[in-house]
């Protein structure tokens, strides 16, 4: 298979059709799993009781709003390098799913926070850097939909997103580098994980059921974007004429 | 089996307002998002059928 063959909107766009069923279909078999092992599989913690059971969105949420931000800088930085056109959509697509993620960890950050802290918010470093991801997200939205030239619109989005990819190490370590309220993490690739196992598979799952998601969201909001954008062409033209 | 009846499952003991709270507004945001996506899938197909009739006139 050759790679560059698919970098081709015109071959993409189908490609991506052909795919989003299966991501779509996996995610919900993901998200049943990992319900069940959330509330039904998982014991009580000894210390938090249920309200623990807020783990299962709260980390693989917050991995994917830092994920998915490294990902739409890496799409940047290959667009602004080679000005391809795929690039450009694919960091677009993929910037309110990760604004979407960065607010599901900040909401369930709160909602675990008051019964476990005592606060809804406090200014602890990885909170506060987290709110600033919220903040790059929107911003780098607002940016690219104040700019009506679709090529400017892409460029400066995509600078403002490689500036920001900065703050993604910062919420990382920020646990170790700022001795703060917020707990250092329960899972790294150094040492075996400080959690039962149980939780870890329900987490991992939830985590993994993110994923699919994204990807199939992402490229149905690609899909969507390239026929705007691709509109003038003959391929999208037959499209349309099949279609009506 | 966690839970001896509906009620203490919604009561997630003593957490119900946390828990729910939290997986809630994770499906109204999931649920939000999907419904936006299919707007701006509908609205796309639109505008283009529009341009092309206005092409061929």
């Amino acid at each position: 298979m050759n790679l560059y063959y698919y970098a081709s909107p015109s071959t993409f766009y189908p490609l991506a059709g052909r795919l989003i069923p299966w991501f779509a279909a996996l995610a919900l078999v993901l998200t049943a799993a990992g319900l069940y092992i959330s509330f039904f599989v998982a014991p009580t913690d000894f210390q938090q009781g249920e309200g623990y059971r807020i783990i299962f969105i709260h980390v693989p949420a917050a991995w994917m709003s830092m994920f998915i931000y490294v990902v739409m800088a890496f799409w940047s930085a290959i667009g602004l390098a080679w000005n391809t056109r795929l690039s450009f959509v694919m960091a677009r697509a993929l910037a309110p799913t990760g604004a979407m993620f960065t607010f599901v960890a900040l909401w369930t950050g709160a909602f675990w926070g008051k019964p476990m802290w005592g606060a809804w918010w406090v200014w602890d470093a990885r909170l506060t850097s987290e709110l600033i991801l919220f903040f790059l997200y929107v911003g780098v939205m607002a940016l690219q939909a104040a700019i009506d030239d679709p090529r400017r619109s892409d460029r400066a989005g995509a600078l403002l997103n490689l500036v920001g990819v900065i703050n993604v190490p910062i919420i990382y370590f920020s646990v170790k580098w700022w001795n703060t309220l917020h707990q250092g993490s329960s899972v790294n690739l150094t040492r075996a994980p400080s959690m039962a196992h149980i939780m870890l598979w329900g987490m991992l799952i939830m985590a993994l059921a993110a994923w699919m998601y994204a990807i199939a969201v992402a490229l149905v909001r690609a899909r969507s974007l390239i026929l705007e954008r691709e509109r003038q062409t003959d391929w999208v033209r037959a499209l349309l004429e099949a279609k009506s | 089996m966690n839970w001896e009846s509906w009620e203490a499952f919604w009561a997630m003991g003593g957490y119900g307002l946390y828990v729910w709270g939290s997986f809630g507004m994770t499906l109204l945001c999931v649920v939000g998002e999907l419904w936006l996506l299919r707007r701006h899938r509908l609205q796309t197909w639109q505008r283009l059928k529009r341009l092309k009739s206005w092409d061929s006139q």
